[in-house]
């Protein structure tokens, strides 16, 4: 292990002095912007992506205004006004899809935690890494650059052939998005590499946390389907730029064409941003409940079933947008189909909490409301996923419901959860328990307040993308808006106890919730180089017999030898 | 790199060499070039997936209107497609050839094989972009900017194929200043339409009757060819482009003496890239040059 060292004398982390940690081994700017490791990249993907959240949530806030009265309390009364509400929905659906959803997950928790999941030093091409961070703020300005010539006003979808017409600043933002395509592939790449060959002795792949299985079956997504968003998006560029006219009816071509394309990849995109959330809260459940994941290989491969299965439904997006018969079948009965491994999931994390010790701390009760709220989305996903539902519903305020349920309800608040959970591990600090459960439960409260009556409107028929709606639905409109601005009370909450807790918060423990994963057996937080002995496994990720709490440390201790950890020098 | 680091370089046995170039997260070379080649292949993958959306649009479209196809087709020239296949599987062999010398540590050979692999990069750019250049001449372009002489007024049209006309080049230039469209090139005249009838000697009266039942041969919507052919040889130039760019990187780290038997990933990496850009072309050549 010790002896690859002589090439790279620059690291700082030889050099560690004693109590050293990542965050505070190289001073300075410098040492982060140009930073190599896999954790400080995490930590700047962490904070780029909470900023676009940021924006992204204050345009939803707009909407959520505008949409109080009938009439539209800040869009009125012109064309223009009108126009400006669409760009305000499209850049909110931009800015969450591409900026937060799909990066982040992956991004920061993925890259901070599954290194050390799998006993890895860094991710396999660090480099790359770093440029794949900056591909992602690069085409995150692209798409502000775009905003403030000309904002975007086609939706999240670009549908054409208004994504040809339109006057807003469509090519710049679409580029944007292809660089944030290209970041997102090459933080897919480095992770299949880094699972493939970086994974410590021992640690087979069915020793893997689901968590990195997860991750996994995500990066194979990202590397798969991307490629077609990219090749969409310089097609509808050239379009704009060039007139070739592929998806321009005048000129020969088939707007269908390009929806056919935008789902090929954006269905499975859908499977990007909801699998690390399942992985989250599986690692979440098995810890709270002090139990060993149940039925550990149907979760694996149901990820890997989804991955693979999510790449033949994306006709679920077509089926009113004149697909042939035959086809609007076959999507429809593959959309219930990959609906069974999500459920799998689903039963597999009931029956590990089931007779488990749980424990309701913050990240338990985040992995909790994932499931009550991802199964609301999974099912009307469902509903939605039938013909003769469909019809009536598509391009309805069910759709929005449905994927904001997925979206928010899932990968959000997975993220949010698995966020609490290594809040330890990546800053060395503990939150304010009590206040992290508050938040967690007004969030709860607020998501279910504002999407489920979205539901309702919907089946009544209130179409989705408009300015103003009848004054039938104004109740539910305001209960919606109520909502949002109680999730938005809960995100100010917990921005206050978390920046509290890097000033203020009570020191972290190496493992206070007691997680036998490798992620939790080096100091909090750890050092640059990760590990100081490389760790050899001989068990399976989790195990819970051989470790008891130590109060006078905060944190879980082993009461035994334990073989998963013991250090060895370098023989192998 | 410093002269004296390149100086023990070239006196370090490959296992040394190997280890220096061995990043700090990896435990052996061997490790480190397995993942740098699995993520190329990778990689690579991707590139194929880029591609592959260009060619569902190609399948889609040619299935529904295969006549547009098989009309415009015959507009680009085989020869030159041909030409640009050979210089491409040429350039491919002195790759090959190039790994070889990295790994053995032939240094000259190396630099050698790579700069034939660069002239066959260039070469195959000018004969395309020449190609291209006819195009533009033709007005055989994508979408809005598709007007070739067949569409146009039959009394301005002359067409040549290049010697075949009894005059020279100058007297059809000659010609194109009076007024007249003039088409005068080795691509099937774009005035008579690819399936029209043999070459015409001069414009007269038989041969603007001719090229009237040719405009009316021709298909609707012939510009979609045009419209998938220039994004998908575009898109591969711009990957030739791209690669002639990292040979040529290559080329000065050969020439600095940073490859040999312990150390040779980056030859080897480039030239899976460079041999992925050959096979495209190969899947484009039949599907653009050869339809029938
Ligand atoms: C249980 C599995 C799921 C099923 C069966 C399902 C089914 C569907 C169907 C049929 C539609 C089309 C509705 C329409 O426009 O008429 C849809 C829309 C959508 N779904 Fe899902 N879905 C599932 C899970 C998810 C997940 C996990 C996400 C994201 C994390 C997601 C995100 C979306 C989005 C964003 C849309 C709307 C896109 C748009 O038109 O703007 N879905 N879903
Ligand atoms: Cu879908």
């Amino acid at each position: 292990m010790t002896t690859t060292t002589a090439e790279i004398g620059g690291h700082a982390w030889e050099h560690a002095p004693i109590g050293g940690n990542y965050l505070n081994e190289g001073k300075g700017i410098k040492s982060w912007l140009f930073t190599l490791d896999h954790k400080r990249i995490g930590l700047m993907y962490l904070i780029s992506g909470l900023t676009m959240f940021f924006i992204g949530g204050m345009l939803a806030m707009v909407i959520r205004t505008q949409l109080l009265v009938p009439n539209g309390l800040i869009f009125h009364g012109s064309y223009e006004a009108y126009k400006h509400y669409n760009q305000v929905f499209t850049l909110h659906g931009i800015i969450m899809v591409f900026m937060v959803l799909v990066p982040i997950p992956p991004g920061a928790l993925g890259n901070f935690v599954l290194p050390l999941m799998i006993g890895a030093k860094d991710v396999a091409f660090p480099r790359l890494n770093l440029l794949s961070y900056y591909l992602y703020v690069t085409g995150a300005i692209m798409a502000v650059v775009s905003t403030l010539l000309g904002a975007v006003d086609t939706g999240w979808t670009f549908y054409t052939p208004f994504s040809i017409q339109t006057e807003t600043y469509v090519v710049w933002m679409v580029l944007g998005i292809f660089l944030l395509g290209f970041s997102s592939i090459l933080t897919g790449l480095n992770f299949i590499v880094t699972i493939h060959k970086l994974r410590a002795p021992g640690m087979k792949w069915f020793r893997m946390p689901v968590f990195v299985w997860a991750s996994y079956a995500t990066s194979i997504i990202q590397v798969a389907a991307t490629p077609v968003l990219g090749v969409t998006l310089l097609l509808l560029v050239a379009e704009r730029v060039m007139g070739v006219g592929i998806f321009n009816s005048a000129l020969g071509g088939d707007p269908v064409l390009f929806q056919d394309f935008f789902w090929f990849y954006s269905h499975p995109a859908v499977y990007i941003m909801i699998l690390p959330a399942m992985g989250i809260v599986g690692e979440i459940i098995t810890v709270f409940s002090r139990k060993p994941i149940f039925g550990y290989k149907f979760i694996v491969m149901s990820s890997l079933a989804i991955a693979l299965i999510g790449f033949v439904v994306w006709g679920h997006h077509l089926f009113v947008n004149g697909q042939s018969a035959e086809w609007d079948a076959i999507f429809s009965f593959m959309t219930f189909f990959v609906a069974v491994p999500s459920a799998v999931k689903v039963f597999n994390w009931l029956a590990t909490m089931y007779k488990g010790a749980i424990s309701l701390t913050t990240p338990m009760l985040y992995a909790l409301s994932f499931i009550v709220l991802f199964t609301i989305g999974g099912f009307t996903g469902v509903i939605l996923g039938a013909l003769a539902t469909n019809v009536v519903l598509h391009d309805t305020y069910f759709v929005v419901a449905h994927f904001h349920y997925v979206m928010m309800g899932g990968t959000i608040i997975a993220f949010i959860g698995g966020l609490h959970y290594w809040w330890p591990k990546m800053f060395g600090r503990m939150y304010n328990e009590t206040l992290g459960r508050i938040t967690c439960v007004m969030l709860f409260i607020g998501i279910n307040l504002t999407f489920f009556p979205q539901f309702i409107v919907g089946a009544e028929g209130m179409p989705r993308r408009y300015a103003t709606y009848l004054p039938q639905y104004q109740p539910y409109m305001i209960a919606s808006t109520v909502g949002a601005y109680i999730q938005l009370a809960a995100f100010v909450l917990m921005a206050g106890y978390l920046i509290h807790s890097l000033v203020r918060g009570k020191k972290a423990a190496a493992n206070p919730w007691g997680a036998s994963t490798l992620d939790w057996s080096m100091a909090s937080p750890p050092t640059t180089g990760n590990f100081q002995h490389m760790p050899v496994i001989t068990q399976g990720p989790y195990h819970y017999e051989d470790m008891e709490y130590d109060g006078r440390l905060g944190g879980f201790v082993h009461v035994e030898p334990v073989p998963a950890l013991a250090g060895v020098g370098s023989e192998h | 790199m410093s002269e004296n680091a390149i100086a023990t370089l070239t006196l370090a046995s490959p296992e040394e060499v190997a280890g220096r170039h061995l990043a700090h997260h990896f435990d052996t070379p061997q490790q480190q070039f397995d993942s740098g080649k699995l993520g190329m292949w990778l990689f690579l993958g991707t590139e194929f997936l880029l591609f592959s959306g260009l060619f569902c649009a190609y399948a889609v479209y040619r299935m529904l209107h295969p006549q547009i196809f098989i009309y415009a087709s015959r507009y680009l020239d085989p020869v030159s497609g041909a030409l640009c296949t050979l210089v491409l599987v040429t350039s491919g062999f002195t790759m090959a050839w190039a790994i070889r010398c990295a790994q053995l540590g032939k240094r000259t050979g190396l630099i050698i094989a790579l700069l034939l692999t660069i002239a066959g990069g260039f070469g195959f750019l000018v004969i395309h972009g020449y190609e291209y250049f006819e195009e533009y001449q033709q007005h055989l372009m994508w979408g809005t900017h598709y007007h070739p002489a067949v569409n146009a007024p039959r009394q301005q049209v002359v067409v040549a194929k290049s010697g075949a006309v009894g005059g020279s080049w100058s007297q059809l230039d000659q010609l194109g200043k009076q007024g007249y469209l003039v088409a005068h090139s080795n691509i099937a005249p774009a005035a008579i339409g690819p399936a029209g009838p043999a070459l015409a000697q001069q414009p007269t009266a038989s041969f603007t009757a001719a090229s009237v039942t040719a405009a009316a041969a021709q298909p609707h919507n012939v510009q979609i060819f045009f419209g998938i052919y220039f994004l998908m040889t575009g898109l591969h130039s711009i990957h030739v482009i791209v690669g002639i760019i990292l040979l040529t990187y290559l080329l000065v780290r050969a020439i600095r003496k940073d490859f040999g038997p312990g150390y040779y990933a980056p030859v080897d990496f480039i030239g899976l890239y460079w041999g992925v850009v050959d096979m495209i072309w190969m899947f484009l050549f039949p599907l653009l040059y050869l339809i029938h």
